[in-house]
């Protein structure tokens, strides 16, 4: 495996498989009555938050402290940031303080990245504007695998899974597209034409704009969130409108076939794109993803730290 | 050490002599290591010498089995823990002997310890193996834990560790198919398929059925045949 963990790009099937293995005997400890592995003792993780997150900041920190690493939560509220300091300064602060790995997300894409050639432990994209979440992608391939019954060492070989929404301004979208496409999965996008980024033709996946044709031919769909505060420009008329044509209603989802699964990365809007009732359904697998998301961040960590430091 | 790279059983024949070796092995590193020195006979290197046949595992298992029921009075409270790799067909094979001679199924299962090893940071990280415990658990039962090769001790080390965050055992016991002497811990077994004076630079080989195929253990000298598979040279494990 790589030192970092910045797209999901950087993760070869064998490695991606070696974390989905890894997150598989991982997620026993969650069983047991002491939820700790003695791993990482004496390895410090750094949070370094420059946007709000709730679930996937704590994912990181829960993952962590059962692998018994310290944790330092760098929330950008209340720290010099506020003050006007620069990325790189934050990061030489880190470097000082001897981070073995960091746990970024920033609005800016690209900013993992940069942050990579200035410390020297390693960096773990938590997202990064529109460009990438491979943890994401990682713990959605997870529970794809566990939701068909697939064991330690099988891929997605044959899952038709249609990705429908805010494609555009999605990290999750790109990340998964990657990853499940990999895996062996066929993906398919479904959004709106304005919410398609331009380049879209490159992508392993196929395209369209139809939510109701799409359905029926898909195992796992993933819905996304439609995320108004990178919205700059009015891509579609109202939200009702686009709730009308790309919301997973009731309706909707009795056109799925027997097996398959929603997903959603949340946040939640419930309403817009995916009904109360249908995120409550019992093939949601909303939940688990978040259980499931330790797990999965819990075999990052062990596989990117837990052996001899990578040159 | 002078003759560290003389293969011990280089002689042709002395393969199969040790297997009968009866009674509970209380070997340690010094008598191996002392043992070593009466080795003259060099064997050409790239050989393996077989120390083990198949039918010398069976009967190594079938005492082991006996034992463990001697040692724990019928082993109504026992647990079979096999280390990953070989060590789970060992635990599930005298699982199924015991289980033959008291006529009611005996709990056995797999406790990986990579997590807890000590030279974790030694090498890249490596992926896990399984860990099952069974469903009752290991609370007040006498683990049995099981490996194929005792060496250093510090698998052992690290599996007392993974037990303690799993629950309290009443007592925790090891049985192992061959001692191989150097250890580096206070650790020894409680049952022994074979005591195997070895050098330090010789490589104990333990082939498994249910991994590879067939029995047997192969004892060589350092850069002898290549690696199989991965995992495959037991005695690297330390």
């Amino acid at each position: 495996m790589n030192r970092h963990l910045i797209s999901a790009a950087d993760l070869s099937k064998q490695d991606t498989l070696l974390v989905l293995d890894t997150a598989e005997e991982l997620a026993q400890v969650a069983d047991r009555p002491i939820k700790k592995l003695p791993t990482l003792r004496g390895r410090t993780v750094v949070n370094l938050f420059f946007e709000d997150s709730t679930r996937t900041r704590i994912s990181f920190e829960a993952a962590a402290k059962r692998l018994s690493a310290d944790v330092i939560n760098f929330a950008v509220k209340g720290s010099s940031v506020a003050k006007g300091e620069s990325l790189k300064d934050t990061a030489l602060t880190l470097e000082a303080m001897g981070a073995d790995a960091v746990v970024v997300r920033h609005s800016a894409s690209g900013a993992p990245h940069r942050l990579a050639g200035w410390v020297r432990g390693s960096v773990i994209n938590a997202g990064d504007g529109a460009h990438e979440h491979p943890t994401q992608a990682l713990l959605d391939a997870f529970t794809i695998r566990r939701r068909f019954g697939r064991g330690s060492g099988e891929a997605l070989d044959g899952l038709r899974v249609t990705i429908v929404g805010d494609v555009l301004h999605s990290r999750v979208a790109r990340s998964n597209v990657w990853l499940l496409h990999q895996l062996g999965a066929d993906v398919a996008l479904v959004a709106p034409p304005t919410l398609l980024p331009i380049a879209i033709d490159d992508w392993p996946c196929s395209v369209s704009y139809d939510l109701d044709a799409a359905l029926p031919k898909s195992d796992v769909v993933m819905m996304l969130r439609i995320q108004q505060e990178r919205m700059n420009a009015a891509y579609f008329p109202s939200v009702r409108e686009y709730s009308r044509r790309y919301g997973l209603d009731n309706a909707r989802l009795r056109q799925l076939p027997d097996g398959a699964i929603v997903m959603h990365p949340g946040p939640m809007n419930r309403g817009v794109e995916i009904a109360a009732d249908v995120a409550d359904s019992p093939r949601s697998t909303i939940v688990e993803q978040v259980a499931n998301g330790v797990s999965v961040r819990m075999a990052v960590l062990y596989l990117l730290l837990g052996g001899l430091e990578a040159q | 050490m002078a003759h560290a790279a003389h293969p011990a059983g280089g002689q042709p024949g002395t393969g199969g002599d040790g297997a009968t070796a009866r009674g509970p092995g209380r070997q340690g590193g010094p008598t191996a290591r002392g043992r070593q020195g009466g080795t003259t006979a060099p064997g050409p290197k790239s050989n393996p010498t077989t120390v083990l046949e198949a039918a010398d595992i069976h009967r190594a298992l079938t005492r082991i089995a006996h034992e463990i029921l001697e040692r724990t009075r019928g082993a109504e409270q026992v647990v079979l823990l096999g280390i990953p790799t070989r060590g789970v067909p060992l635990a599930a094979r005298l699982a199924a002997r015991i289980a033959q001679v008291e006529d009611r199924p005996v709990p056995y299962g797999s406790l990986d310890i990579t997590m807890y090893r000590d030279d974790l940071r030694l090498r890249p990280a490596r992926g896990l193996g399984p860990t099952n415990v069974p469903a009752e658990g290991i609370d007040g039962k006498t683990v049995v834990l099981v490996d194929d090769v005792l060496y250093s001790g510090r698998t052992v080390r690290a599996a007392l560790d993974a037990l303690n965050d799993l629950g309290r055992p009443l007592a925790v016991q090891l049985a192992v198919l061959v001692d191989r002497g150097h250890r580096e811990l206070p650790i020894r077994a409680d049952y022994v398929g074979k005591n195997l004076p070895t050098s330090q630079q010789e490589v104990v080989r333990v082939l498994l059925t249910e991994t590879d195929g067939e029995d047997g253990v192969l004892l060589e000298p350092v850069g002898g045949i290549p690696r199989p598979r991965r995992g495959g040279v037991t005695g690297r494990k330390r």
